[in-house]
């Protein structure tokens, strides 16, 4: 038995390994797929055919396609991903307090989304086909439906320009995470609201909870000892997941707020066809969404019995 | 027993308990439009908005009298009035026509990428979960290759390198999408697979590809609606976030998320720039979106629990 886990789990480590690599693969063929010299690109069309070469081999882009994978490859192992083309800094300086700043608005993200997404949920699924059930559900569906930018732009319009309450881009102290953290939790807690109430209407009608009543358990009792705790298996996977899409919204919040982040980054790499700095950006991000999965797997197996037995 | 044999039986119990109303239970099974109807009066609703949505974008030019690039430098940034519906932008064009147009824009790119990214999500899913094995492995990786990638990042990343259009963005979010499809389709496909009737045509010697055209596939296909219906808005929600960024479809080319990255400089001083395409978003999204949880009730319940 303890060997089946063992191995279960270095597959899910061998699977994630092969994301990365996969990914940094696909990263790679496809920046090299543009067309040009990325070096003429930068300098412009005046640079002289010398300082192009000269840079280009500097740059190590004049050895031949397999050498430079192998060395990009390498290079990524050591946290080495080469010089950022226009901020003339190693690339690894600049994701490291970019990432920092990401994972403090994405943890706040999930935070916002969490507490609003299970409340709501809960709310939900005890009022389940009330007015309230309603009012909460197309609540949700308007949380997923409404894009990360139309929501961050109103937030900075209502609470930053019109009320003056809070600053309206770039971050000072923790007040300048409260609206871009609620814009990019907004999508999310809709989400883990729908899931939750469902995942908690099914929980409610299995026969432990009768049990539980019918031993005098008052309400809440039941609701936090029983039913949330069963209903939160599948949330937790989902949240799991999102991360990945709190990662893809950072990309926009980032830019409307104005936060030195990942996102900012990698959107400034792309305008600036600075190919070191986004290869540095994605395959952070993927490492980040990788790891979550592989964490939301194995917590999974860890909160239910019944898989872990499976496995 | 013959049909008819089964109303004897309804109307005896009918006429012997006394019930009133004919019962329930030997009823044709009701047809997806009759329970959507029934159950879900809001899907009904979003299939009128986007209806008309459609009909918008098909008839844009009756519909108003403005050219959509028409630019009329005396009417810069007015506000909304009688004769500009949602008011004018920096270079005086009508807010209203260029938010129609657009909409022609937007529901292609929502649908077009999602078909094809469908078409070859469910052909990978499909094969992936009926053969098994070796393919199925390698299949899956790369399935999970793309999806570790962050959407908008990998969409970034393909737009970089195709460079900027309205058909590279066909492409990049078919090349974003089919992954998902295919994980969904490929668990579907070994469900099916398992079934006692894929069997009994897998013994009566029935050839592979006709078992997977004829068995699995039209089994499949609830669930595929049910994906094409909720995919639909999300590829309207990215293309609308490239577009903000500045890296979907190009000007003089009208997309709502265009129209809101241009107004945003204007936000302050003008915000019905970006009021108008907002909401325009916000609405056939959640027309959508209401659509496909109301297929999804109808057609494929298990989706729900996933």
């Amino acid at each position: 038995m303890k060997g089946s886990k063992a191995s279960n789990l270095l597959r899910r480590l061998l699977y994630a390994l092969i994301a990365i690599v996969g990914v940094a693969t696909l990263v790679f063929v496809l920046l090299r797929m543009v067309p040009g010299n990325p070096v003429a690109t930068l300098l412009g069309e005046h640079a002289d055919k010398e300082t192009v070469e000269r840079i280009s081999s500097s740059l190590g882009l004049d050895k031949p396609l397999p050498v430079q994978f192998a060395d990009y490859l390498l290079g990524a192992l050591r946290g080495d991903f080469g010089q950022s083309y226009t901020l003339g800094k190693p690339v690894s300086e600049l994701i490291g307090p970019a990432f920092v700043n990401t994972l403090w608005l994405a943890l706040a993200a999930a935070l916002v989304s969490w507490v609003v997404g299970i409340a709501c949920g809960l709310a939900a699924a005890i009022h389940k086909s009330t007015i309230v059930d309603r009012l909460f559900m197309g609540f949700s569906l308007l949380g997923v439906s409404l894009p990360v930018f139309m929501v961050a732009m109103l937030l900075q319009y209502v609470f930053a320009r019109y009320l003056h309450w809070l600053p309206v881009a770039g971050v000072t102290d923790w007040t300048g995470y409260i609206l871009p953290a609620i814009a990019l939790g907004w999508g999310s807690a809709g989400s883990i609201a729908r899931l939750v109430r469902s995942s908690v209407i099914e929980v409610l009608q299995q026969d432990y909870i009768d049990t539980a009543r019918a031993k005098g358990r008052t309400g809440t009792q039941i609701l936090v000892l029983h039913a949330l705790r069963n209903a939160m298996l599948p949330v937790i996977t989902l949240m799991a997941m999102q991360f990945s899409g709190l990662l893809s919204g950072a990309f926009i919040t980032e830019t409307i707020f104005s936060i030195n982040g990942i996102g900012r980054l990698a959107v400034q790499a792309i305008a600036g066809r600075d190919i070191p700095l986004l290869q540095g950006t994605t395959l952070l991000c993927t490492f980040v969404i990788v790891m979550g999965n592989l964490v939301a797997d194995l917590l999974y197996s860890v909160c239910d019995p019944r898989v872990r037995k499976e496995a | 027993m013959d049909p008819s044999g089964n109303f004897d039986v309804t109307s005896m119990a009918e006429g012997e308990l006394g019930l009133s109303s004919p019962s329930v239970v030997y009823e044709e099974p009701a047809s997806v439009w009759h329970r959507l109807a029934r159950n879900h009066k809001i899907s009904i609703v979003s299939i009128v908005v986007i209806l008309l949505f459609v009909l918008g974008a098909i008839f844009a030019p009756l519909l108003t009298p403005y050219e959509y690039d028409a630019v009329s430098l005396s009417e810069r940034l007015m506000p909304p009035s009688p004769t500009h519906l949602f008011g004018t932008d920096e270079v005086g064009r009508d807010v209203l026509t260029r938010m129609l147009y657009g909409s022609r824009m937007s529901l292609i790119i929502g649908i077009v990428p999602t078909m094809l990214s469908m078409a070859i999500g469910t052909l990978i899913g499909m094969t992936a979960g009926y053969f098994g094995g070796k393919v199925d492995t390698i299949i899956m990786r790369v399935a999970d290759i793309v999806m570790s990638f962050p959407s908008m990042l990998l969409a970034m990343v393909v737009m970089y390198t195709l460079g900027g259009g309205t058909f590279n963005v066909f492409l990049t979010m078919a090349f974003v999408g089919w992954a998902g499809v295919a994980r969904v389709v490929r668990s579907e496909t070994l469900k099916l697979k398992e079934s006692e009737y894929v069997e009994a045509a897998r013994i009566m010697g029935v050839r592979r590809f006709r078992i997977i055209a004829r068995h699995i596939l039209p089994n499949c296909l609830p669930t595929i609606i049910v994906l094409f219906t909720l995919d639909i808005p999300a590829a309207i929600l990215t293309e609308s976030s490239l577009s903000f960024l500045g890296m979907g479809v190009q000007p003089p080319s009208a997309s709502w998320g265009l129209m809101v990255n241009a107004g945003r400089a204007f936000l302050y001083h003008a915000p019905w720039l970006c009021f108008a395409p907002c909401l325009a978003i916000m609405v056939i999204v959640l027309a959508f979106n209401y659509l496909g949880d109301g297929l999804r009730d109808v057609l494929d319940p298990h989706l729900q629990s996933q």
